[in-house]
């Protein structure tokens, strides 16, 4: 069993600041981390690898400085890594994205054909959630998103076992291998890392790849050229005008607001106690 | 590529159990006024096993046709399945802007049709407009860690599509004797095809917050500090028979699941009344709770964004306001003998 996992460089948006003239992020103050989602992606190919034997990969695309989140991922369980970086890829959309990473992944598939590929839901940082899926598509193999349990994995008939989430619950799916999931965070537990896999992370070297390295590539559908969506205009949307603010001390803000719901009839209601 | 071979507005019509989504009614009544100012054709598309009967219910919310794919094989939602038929209906009768639901089928099958057909797609707009003189959709996201909404657009690529958060756009009132036209559709997939199968579904409501139908939310930011302040939201929520939500941050933070997150990556929420309580209000908060009826935000901060969209505003220490609430309230309960009950 060969599993590739998909994994994305992010700045962590739990310490990103904003700057309060543009509006916009300071992405200086926000550290680079392994997306939240796809170490969840990693994690889960530990687990099937725990069970079915076999290897795991980890592809990303992103500057040279990318290659921290490939040595996480080796930290958390995985076998080797490959980073595609080069000029040409930058300023890429989904489709874009997409794209060359399934360039990448077909180069991969013929060294070490490919069963399963694993992408986390999303990245934090772009929220779209649209990269899994297109890969799928580009490599022809069935993509189930929103996987919330692997259950069974059957090397034999060729075959696995899901639960994709929904919105009211969740569906018990079959699928042929290979195939492509997109996994939810509920998935797993990050475990803590062995001390060899911390040691042999800190040594990785992944393997480097430009656009040159990959076959078949038709540059125009690379980066900023071939994506098919730009940002037309960024606005801060117009601030309404806002409520009325209370006053006086914590007491009396408190009976107002309590006087005014009271009001509200048409809201809440007290109901008598049978 | 002709871009002017392209005209009308679709709006993908999801259905689970007979029953229509509500995002896909909401997004009629959206497309509805974008094909107004375009002055084209809006169609509903819907794609299952026995589904006919809901196309009325299509054209009532606003289309002006449907175009519909009824298979055995399509009685459940795949991927596969579901975007050949859309494949099969974009080609032959090429829209110019496709929309859908952004839930977890609508982004799936939305993800995969832009990549077949080479076109852009955007995620989980939270604003719709288009401009009459170019024709292009402007879909309106809000752009990662700023307070600030960006504007995408797909210039030469047909068609522009979008995912649209639901509960964001209103629907139309149904109009039962509005006329429209319902046009069958055929593709030949065989279940051999597929290289999925769903072999159960199960609605499981216990893991779910329920927050998309509370009828009132307490909600927590990390302005309540840590774990052991939070739950004074548990317990107001408590008190007066409320659901608990969160932010982003505090859903990071473990203090809660991510099913109980309001905003963008979580749940968009319409309850009657909605308490914020130690939340700034980023603008990925307030795009999922801005349409509550009634907002009271309780901030530190007398300048926090959250203001801006309360109905009241306290400004204070949650700590203290909100021991005092929840004693208000217990107060009342005692005085008056019930349980709050909401109309």
């Amino acid at each position: 069993m060969h599993i590739v996992v998909c994994v994305k460089q992010v700045p962590d948006t739990k310490i990103i600041k904003i700057n309060p003239k543009t509006n916009t992020l300071d992405r200086r103050s926000a550290p680079a981390i392994l997306n939240p989602y796809d170490a969840h992606a990693v994690q889960e190919a530990v687990k099937i690898k725990e069970l079915t034997g076999g290897s795991i990969s980890v592809l990303s695309m992103g500057p040279p400085q990318a290659t921290a989140v490939i040595k996480k991922s080796i930290e958390i369980g995985a076998d080797r890594g490959y980073l595609i970086t080069d000029r040409a890829f930058a300023g890429a959309d989904t489709l874009a994205t997409s794209y060359a990473l399934s360039k990448a992944l077909e180069r991969i598939n013929k060294d070490h054909p490919v069963d399963m590929i694993i992408c986390g839901k999303h990245a934090i940082d772009g929220d779209t959630g649209q990269v899994g899926p297109g890969i799928a598509r580009r490599m022809d193999i069935p993509p189930v998103t929103n996987v919330i349990e692997v259950t069974e994995v059957n090397q034999k008939e060729k075959t696995v076992l899901l639960k994709r989430k929904l919105t009211n619950g969740y569906e018990l799916i079959q699928s042929e291998l290979p195939c492509l999931l997109t996994v939810e965070k509920e998935i797993n537990e990050i475990e803590y890392s062995p001390m060899p896999n911390m040691i042999e992370a800190a040594r990785y070297e992944p393997i480097i790849w430009a656009v040159s390295d990959l076959e078949n590539v038709d540059r125009a559908q690379l980066g900023l050229k071939g994506s098919p969506t730009i940002v037309g205009k960024m606005f801060t949307p117009p601030r309404p005008e806002g409520g009325k603010k209370l006053e006086g001390s914590a007491d009396e803000q408190v009976s107002q607001i309590m006087e005014v719901l009271m009001e509200k009839k048409d809201l809440f209601t007290l109901q008598p106690s049978k | 590529m002709n871009l002017d071979d392209y005209r009308g507005v679709w709006v993908f019509i999801e259905q689970n159990d007979e029953k229509i989504e509500g995002v896909s009614l909401e997004l009629l009544g959206a497309g509805r006024k974008l094909a107004d100012k375009l002055q084209v054709p809006l169609a509903g598309f819907l794609l299952g096993h026995e589904v006919k009967p809901l196309a009325k219910e299509v054209i009532a919310y606003g289309a002006d046709m449907v175009y519909l794919i009824d298979l055995p094989v399509l009685k459940h939602y795949r991927t596969e399945s579901f975007m050949k038929g859309v494949m099969h209906l974009a080609k032959q009768y090429k829209p110019e802007i496709i929309l859908y639901g952004a839930t977890p089928n609508g982004k799936d099958l939305a993800s995969a049709v832009a990549t077949d057909l080479s076109t852009g797609l955007t995620a989980d707009t939270t604003m719709l407009d288009v401009d009459i003189d170019s024709r292009l959709l402007e879909a309106s996201r809000p752009a990662f860690g700023g307070n600030i909404m960006a504007t995408i657009l797909c210039k030469k690529h047909r068609p522009q599509m979008a995912t649209v958060r639901p509960k964001v756009m209103k629907a139309l009132e149904p109009d039962a004797s509005r006329l429209g036209k319902i046009i069958e559709e055929k593709i030949s997939v065989e279940e051999e095809d597929i290289r999925t199968k769903v072999l159960q579904i199960v609605n499981d409501v216990t893991k779910k917050a329920n927050l998309a139908d509370a009828h009132v939310i307490v909600c927590g930011g990390k302005g309540m500090g840590d774990l052991q302040n939070f739950q004074l939201i548990y317990e107001l929520a408590d008190t007066i028979g409320a659901s608990v939500g969160g932010t982003r941050d505090v859903v990071e933070a473990g203090w809660l699941r991510h099913e109980q997150q309001v905003g963008q990556t979580g749940e968009t929420v319409t309850p009657k009344i909605y308490f914020a309580i130690g939340i700034s209000g980023a603008i990925q908060h307030v795009v999922g709770m801005k349409n509550s009826e009634f907002i009271i935000a309780i901030n530190k901060d007398p300048n926090a964004p959250i203001f801006d969209v309360s109905t009241y505003g306290i400004v204070g220490d949650a700590m203290e306001i909100v021991p005092k609430l929840i004693a208000q309230f217990k107060k009342l309960k005692a005085e008056k003998g019930g349980e709050m009950i909401y109309v």
